[in-house]
Order: C-alpha cells, then structure tokens, then sequence
C-alpha cells in the first residue's frame, strides 16, 4: 500500500505554485496523473522517488517510511525501491542493451533475469546495441527493462510516450498493459494525453495548479454522467466539415479516422484538436471480424 | 637568411646537446598532468553540482592564473615556500623538503598554473551531461561514487581528453611560473622553455633552434592526436 500526504512549493514560469499531493495507491494497482503540463505531475513521481525533497509530508511505501517530515526521515533515493522512466529515456549511451538492464540488477550474475527482462521487451537480437543505435520505441522498451531489473516497489511512468509518434504510443502502451499484467508491479503513470489516460489505467487523479480536483475511475472521470451510450470511446477533432446542414467531424481514435455527423448545436464550439466522446444511445453497432 | 638557416641546421645537428631540458620538461609534464586529474576530477564535480554560494569564491580562485601574468604567481609562490620563514620554513625543517629552485616548486607552480584548464573543461563536461543521467542511477540504487566513475567519467571522454592535453601542453609552454620558483639550474630545474631563452641570451641560436624545434614538433603532434582522437570519441555518441 502506498501513502502520500506531500507539500511542495514549486517554482514554475508562472510564478510559484503550491503542489499538494494526498493520496493512497492499493498494492499492484495502475494508477495515472493527467493534468496539463506543469501542474505538478512529474514534481509527485520525483518526490516518491527522492529526487525532489517535500517541504512537508510523508510517504509510506508497504510500510517503510521513505519521506516524514515530523521525524527528519528522508531515505537517499538508492535505498528507495522505484523504477523510474524518465520523459528522455535516460539510457546510459555506453552501455549497451544489456550492460544496461544489468547495471540495474542488484545480483550482478542474475542473467536469467535479464535474459527474461530482453524477451519481455522483444529486444533479444539487440542486446549488445549502444542505444546511440535504437529507435525511440525501443529506447523507451530498454528504460521500461531497466527500471523493472531493480524488482522496484513501485514503478513511476513519467510521460514515457511523449516523444514517440501514434503509432509507436498505441504499441508500447498495449506492451506497457502487458508488461504490468505480467509483473503486476504497483504503478504510477503521468501524461496529459486523454486518450492514454483512459486507456491504460484503472484510477485516475486529475490534477490542476497543483492540486488533485478530482479522482476516480477513468469512465466516471472523462464520460459525463448523463449519457448511457450503450457505446463510447475518446477521440480528437481533426477536421470539420460543413456540407449542407451538416457538419462532419472527422475524430481519431487510435490510429482510425472516423466521420460523425453532428448538427449545428453539437458542433457549436467544438474544434479542431478538440477532445471528445463519441458515443452511440439508440442502435446496436455492427461487429464484424476483421 | 637561407644561408643562416642551413648553418644553424648543420651546426645544430654536429653538436651534442644536453637533452635534460627536454626530458625534464616531459617528466613535469607527465607529473603535473597526473597530479591534475586527480585534484581536477573531485574539484570540478564539486564546482558543477554544489549549490553553495562559496562555489564562486572557488571558481574564482581556480580561473586566476589564466589572467595573471605568471610571474606573478610565481614571485608569490616563492615568497610564501620561502624557507626562511613560514610554510618554507617549516617543511624544510621538518619534512628536509625544499620547495623553492627545485623540482617539487617546479611541480606546485605548474599544477596551481595549469588547474583552470584541468578544471573547467571536466566541469563543463559535468555540466553538458543530462541531469536525468545520474538521476537514474540513484534510483537505480547507485551511490554518488558508483555514479561518477560508471555513469558520469565514461561519458564525458572528450572533456577529460581536452583537460589532459590542454593541461599536459600548458605545461610544457611554461614560462614565468618556472623560472621564478625554479630558477635554472640545469638538470633540475632547467626546462626546455628556459634553456631556450638561456641559449638566446647567450648567443648560442644552434641550441635555441634545436629546444625549439623539438618543442614545435611535440606540440603539434599532441594537438592533432587530440582533435583525431575527439573525433572518434564523440562519434559514439
């Protein structure tokens, strides 16, 4: 079980900002931070990490203490068992894929382990690359490797899909679902992407100017409560079109492009790049295997 | 002029030099560069990661000799190793060490002399390394040591290499430091920079040429041996 109750002045281009974290994560859960960028998301993943110091609060980790301000206790982030995957990989850039798995192993001849950790991450053949030689995938693939090697406590996602394309996110977030239904590692994950928020988690905490506003399931959280559709998924506005009285809305899903036909109200302040749920009440879809 | 040039490259290859200058210059340089990693390396790393404020007092200190005349700093050192009072004093009487005219002053001049470039380069390599680097050692369970020696040194070749060969040329090239706190006596303290002025003020141009000559030589393959080899090295990465 984990519990946090931090505070923390931040500093930020807007001037500071007062971050308050209060939350409990159940063992093995997948839990996401979504907020827009610099409302404190990644300043709460390095607090539980102990690469950034609460003014004040704790954090209890399956019982230890790792932060408490009351006692002085601060434990040195060597000694807190977290895997960390930073926005920018963080691979080390002499070392190859493998010395970089096993320089996270805490028993230096647990090849096995590696061994596992490669096959998990699909990246056998690549072992004795230099990450100088990977693509963003598979750099984020070998973070994700060594971050497990250290059999963490808690795995703390920051942004990993960030800086990879559509196509590349929707794989190595199924990977990243996989890998979490394998190892069942307790998880925290941060993104200000809707989408993958939803898709991957099982609760989320919505965070705004530092504070968490609100909490929940994903489908209680982005899906207005008024609306049983009987079907319903999340998508982005990419283009509209007006033809006649209608107006057509072409939304990405994944990495489909679907077109709805929306009337003059529904499409009254919607816009390109725009978020939204589309959701079916009155017909049964048709299912077909594809 | 041609006729002067081939009487000094006849004359210079007849005679017999002393070669002590030489050698000696490389031994202060192999030792002072030596001396310099080892001071440069904990000393840049506390420059490029310390917050405290005394940071710039020291990094101050540290840059000095770059905008001195090094006569300067070398009329001090030898004030202060003095061995009729102070420090001088004491590590005579004490240790039998004098600092003043002998190799040991050689060596302090050159290492105080040649630090800024030893230092800044390594801290500027600190500095060029994401910080999310040694960040993910830490929560990979490393100490601050294990970080530095198998995360943050590997990756910075280059700024080691250019603190090396900056810092190992510096030496070479020095003037002022030398004489001052080493003065010229040959065998101990005569470097091949001050056998060269010596050679000059006594008229004997075949030897000044021959000094120099070899340090030209020297210098040159150094320098072009550290731009191939940066090459290389940052290729990697």
């Amino acid at each position: 079980m984990v519990h946090i109750n931090c505070k923390k002045r931040l500093l930020s281009a807007h001037g500071s900002m007062d971050l308050s974290a209060d939350f409990s994560v159940s063992p093995g859960e997948f839990v996401s931070f979504f907020g827009p960028s610099g409302s404190g998301k990644t300043s709460i993943l390095r607090m539980i990490a102990g690469l950034m110091n609460p003014d004040e609060g704790f954090i209890e980790i399956d019982g230890e203490t790792w932060f408490d301000s009351l006692k002085k206790f601060n434990l040195v982030p060597q000694k807190r068992r977290v895997g960390f995957v930073f926005q920018d990989y963080a691979l080390f850039p002499h070392m190859t894929v493998r010395e970089n798995i096993r320089f996270a192993c805490e028993a230096k001849n647990d090849f096995s382990f590696v061994d596992e950790l490669l096959r998990v991450i699909h990246l056998k053949e690549l072992e004795n690359e230099l990450p100088l030689k990977l693509s963003g995938g598979q750099k984020q693939r070998v973070a994700l490797a060594r971050a497990l090697a250290r059999k963490p406590k808690i795995l703390l996602l920051d942004e990993p899909f960030s800086a990879l394309d559509m196509e590349m996110r929707i794989q190595l977030q199924r990977e990243v679902l996989d890998i979490y239904e394998r190892f069942k590692t307790t998880t925290v994950f941060v993104s200000h992407d809707v989408s993958e928020v939803f898709k991957m988690s099982k609760r989320i905490f919505i965070l705004e100017d530092g504070k968490i506003v609100r909490s929940g399931l994903p489908q209680e959280i982005f899906i207005e409560n008024n609306l049983s559709g009987k079907f319903k998924f999340i998508g982005k506005i990419v283009d509209i079109v007006k033809d006649g009285f209608l107006n057509i809305l072409v939304v990405q899903v994944d990495n489909n492009l679907i077109r709805v036909v929306a009337t003059d109200d529904e499409a009254r302040g919607l816009n390109i790049g725009n978020n939204v749920i589309v959701a079916s009440k009155a017909f049964n879809p048709i299912i077909m295997k594809y | 002029m041609l006729r002067q040039m081939k009487f000094l490259f006849y004359s210079g290859i007849n005679m017999i030099y002393d070669l002590s200058p030489i050698t000696l210059t490389f031994k202060l340089a192999f030792i002072t560069t030596a001396i310099l990693l080892l001071i440069g390396i904990p000393l840049a790393y506390w420059i490029a990661f310390t917050r405290r404020k005394i940071k710039y007092f020291v990094e101050t200190l540290v840059s000095m000799p770059l905008i001195l005349p090094p006569t300067v700093l070398g009329f001090y050192l030898l004030v202060f190793f003095s061995p009729r009072h102070g420090l001088g004093k004491f590590l005579e009487s004490v240790f039998d060490i004098r600092v003043v005219f002998s190799f040991t002053g050689l060596v302090i001049g050159s290492v105080i002399f040649s630090l800024p470039f030893m230092v800044n380069s390594i801290k500027s390599g600190f500095q060029n390394l994401p910080s999310s680097l040694s960040e993910a050692s830490y929560t990979l369970g490393k100490s601050r040591f294990q970080t530095l020696c198998q995360v943050l040194l590997p990756n910075m070749k280059p700024s080691l290499l250019t603190g090396i060969v900056m810092s190992f040329a510096h030496t070479i090239g020095e003037f002022g430091v030398v004489l001052m706190i080493g003065g010229n006596i040959p065998g101990q303290t005569r470097l091949a920079s001050i056998a060269i002025y010596g050679e000059v003020e006594a008229l004997n141009y075949a030897a000044a040429n021959f000094y120099s000559l070899v340090l030209i030589s020297i210098s040159f393959i150094v320098l072009f041996m550290l731009y191939i080899s940066n090459k290389r090295v940052s290729q990697v990465y």
